[in-house]
C-alpha cells in the first residue's frame, strides 16, 4: 500500500508540524506501508495549464505523478480566506477530472479559529468526491491553541490525529479488497 | 452526400481506424520494433480491404508510444497497397501543421489512391506536440479554427488569397496537385461533448465524434446539436454525413471478448493518459445500450445496429489494435467483421 502525505500550503508551520506526526504514526504502526510526505513548500509547482499530467516535468511531474500511484492520500490544509489554499487547490486543477477514483482520501485541517469548521465539508469533499474519491468522512480540525514551538500540545488532536490514519489505512485495506473481489466477479 | 463519396442507400460504412500506438503487449510485456509494427498497419489496410470493409485511416500522435507521427507517409503507403478502400487521416492535427503542405500531402495521396483519400482534421487530445513543433498551447482553440479554415478554403478553391494571424499570406497561390475529382472529404474530428460538434455543424463540414465508451444516448445529445447548429446555420443536416469511430474486439462471446482486449486497453490508456480503464465501467461496456463495441459478433451486430438506430450516422469506424494487440487477433477479428458482423449491419442498414 503506498500512501501520500500531501501538506497542502506554503504558508505557516502548522499544517506541517501535523502532517510529520501523521507520517510518523503510520511509519511507525505500519512499517509494510510505503509513505511519502510532499510539503509543497519544498516544491516548485506550476500551475495547471490543461495538459495531461504526464506530461509535466520536473517538479510539477513528480508531485502529480507521485499522488496518481498512491492507494491513499492523507491531505493536510490550512483554511486560507475561509478556503483552502491556492497551492492545494491547483494540485487539483494539474490531475485529471476523476483522479481519485479507486483512491481513500482522509483528512485534516489546521487553523486560527474555529470559525471555518465547516470549511472541509462545504468546500474540500465536494471536489474530492468530484474527483471520485472514497472519503474518509471524518476529519480532524486542529486549532492554534492545540500547537506550541512547532509541536502538537493537545493530547485529543494526538488521539484523533492516530485515528485518522487507522480508519484511512482499514478504508483503503477493506475498499480495495472488495473491490478487486468484485472485479474478479467480471471475469475478465 | 455524395459530395463526401458516400451512398447511404448500400448501408452503413464500416472502416478500421489506428492511431498507431505502439505499445507492448501487456500479456507477455514485449514490444515489437517500429519497423514491425508501421508494416503490420500496412498490412491490416489490406487484409481490411479482401474482407469488404469500406474504409482504413491512420491517426497522428506526437509523443511516446505512438509510432505513426508521419501519418501522410503511412497512408502513401497503404494508398500503393491497396486498390478499392478508402483511406484518410484520424486525425491530422492541423493546428500544428501547415495546411498547404497537407492539403499537398493528401492530394497526392488521393492521385497515388486514384481518389481513394479523404482528410479528418482534429485539435489532438494530447498537447505535447505544441512543444515539440513549436506552437503555443494558449494558441489552442484559434490554431485550430484558423488552420481548418483555411484548409477547407484550399480544397474548395484552385486560387487562394487568405491572410490569418499564425501563417504567412497567400496571394493568387494556386496550391497543386489537385486531387483526382478538384477536391477530396474534409471531416472534422470532435470528442464527446455537444460544443465542439455544434461547431463542426455551424462550419457545415461533415463530423467524426469519438464515442469510446458510455451510453449510446449521451453521445445523442452532440450528434443532435451538431445537426441543429448546421440547420441553423444554413446546411441541410442530410447532407452532411457522420461517422462514428470507438473502441472494437470480436470473440466468440462476450466475455471471452472482454478477457482478451481489457489487458490492452487498460494497460494502453494507462501508459498514455495516465489512467486505466476503470474495470466497472469496461463490464458495463457490454451492455447493449453502450457505444463500447465489445462483445461477440451478434452482440457486437447488435449494438451497431442500436447505435444506427439512435444516430442516424453513415460510417462507424473501429479500433481494435490499441495496446499491442498481436497481429494474429487482428486477423482473426477482420476476418469475423468480413463473414459475420459486415455482411449484417449492410442488410439492415442498406435503405433498397
Amino acid at each position: 500500500m503506498k500512501i501520500v502525505g500531501l501538506s497542502g500550503s506554503k504558508v505557516g508551520s502548522k499544517t506541517r508540524t501535523a502532517m510529520d506526526y501523521t507520517v510518523k504514526i503510520i511509519k511507525d504502526k505500519y512499517p509494510d506501508i510505503e509513505v511519502t510526505l510532499i510539503d509543497l513548500a519544498e516544491y516548485d509547482v506550476q500551475f495547471s495549464d490543461g495538459r495531461n499530467y504526464l506530461e509535466y516535468e520536473g517538479d510539477t511531474g513528480y508531485v502529480t505523478k507521485t499522488i496518481m500511484e498512491a492507494d491513499a492520500i492523507i491531505i493536510g490544509t490550512p483554511v486560507f480566506q475561509a478556503s483552502i489554499p491556492a497551492t492545494l487547490k491547483n494540485i487539483f486543477d494539474l490531475l485529471p477530472e476523476k483522479a481519485f477514483l479507486d483512491k481513500i482520501v482522509g483528512m485534516f485541517v489546521t487553523a486560527g479559529s474555529p470559525k471555518h469548521y465547516l470549511m472541509v465539508d462545504q468546500q474540500l469533499k465536494p471536489i474530492l468526491s468530484y474527483m471520485k474519491a472514497q472519503l474518509v468522512q471524518t476529519y480532524v480540525f486542529i486549532e492554534e491553541k492545540d500547537f506550541h514551538r512547532k509541536e502538537i500540545v493537545n493530547d485529543d488532536v494526538l488521539f484523533r490525529i492516530d485515528r485518522l490514519v487507522e480508519d484511512t489505512v482499514v478504508l483503503t485495506k477493506t475498499f480495495t479488497e472488495i473491490r478487486k473481489a468484485k472485479e474478479a466477479d467480471y471475469g475478465f | 452526400m455524395e459530395k463526401y463519396r458516400i451512398d447511404p442507400s448500400q448501408g452503413m460504412e464500416f472502416g478500421l481506424y489506428t492511431l498507431g500506438d505502439h505499445i507492448p503487449d501487456p500479456h507477455t510485456g514485449e514490444r515489437i520494433s517500429a519497423e514491425q509494427r508501421i508494416h503490420e498497419i500496412i498490412e491490416l489496410a489490406q487484409l481490411a480491404e479482401q474482407a469488404g470493409i469500406d474504409f482504413f485511416s491512420v491517426g497522428e500522435s506526437h509523443q511516446e508510444y505512438f509510432t505513426t507521427q508521419a501519418h501522410s507517409v503511412v497512408l502513401a503507403a497503404i494508398a500503393q497497397a491497396t486498390e478499392k478502400i478508402k483511406i484518410a487521416s484520424s486525425s491530422t492535427i492541423i493546428s500544428t501543421s501547415d495546411p498547404v503542405r497537407v492539403f499537398e500531402d493528401f492530394a497526392t495521396i488521393d492521385l497515388i489512391s486514384k481518389g481513394r483519400a479523404e482528410l479528418i482534421a482534429g485539435r489532438a487530445s494530447r498537447i505535447g506536440l505544441f512543444d515539440l513543433l513549436g506552437y503555443n498551447v494558449r494558441d489552442y482553440e484559434e490554431l485550430f479554427e484558423e488552420k481548418f479554415e483555411l484548409l477547407l478554403k484550399i480544397a474548395k478553391e484552385e486560387v487562394v488569397n487568405w491572410s490569418g494571424q499564425f501563417r504567412a499570406p497567400l496571394k493568387n497561390a494556386e496550391v497543386i496537385p489537385r486531387p483526382k475529382n478538384g477536391t477530396i472529404p474534409i471531416w472534422r474530428a470532435v470528442g464527446g461533448p455537444p460544443a465542439s460538434a455544434i461547431k463542426a455543424g455551424y462550419a457545415g463540414v461533415p463530423m467524426f465524434i469519438a464515442t469510446l465508451g458510455g451510453p449510446a444516448t449521451s453521445f445523442k445529445y452532440s450528434i443532435d446539436a451538431y445537426r441543429e447548429a448546421a440547420k441553423q446555420n444554413g446546411f441541410d443536416p442530410s447532407e452532411l454525413p457522420i461517422s462514428t469511430a470507438g473502441f472494437f474486439y470480436a470473440a466468440e462471446t462476450t466475455q471471452q471478448a472482454q478477457k482478451e482486449i481489457y489487458p490492452h486497453v487498460n494497460q494502453g490508456l494507462q501508459l498514455i493518459n495516465g489512467r486505466g480503464y476503470p474495470k466497472q465501467q469496461f463490464a458495463q461496456g457490454a451492455d447493449t445500450r453502450d457505444v463500447m463495441n465489445v462483445g461477440s459478433t451478434q452482440q457486437i451486430i447488435e449494438k451497431i445496429l442500436y447505435q444506427h438506430e439512435q444516430f442516424g450516422h453513415q460510417r462507424y469506424i473501429a479500433q481494435m489494435d490499441f495496446g499491442g494487440v498481436p497481429f494474429d487477433k487482428l486477423k482473426k477479428n477482420i476476418e469475423l467483421i468480413g463473414t459475420e458482423i459486415l455482411p449484417a449491419i449492410k442488410k439492415y442498414t442498406a435503405k433498397n
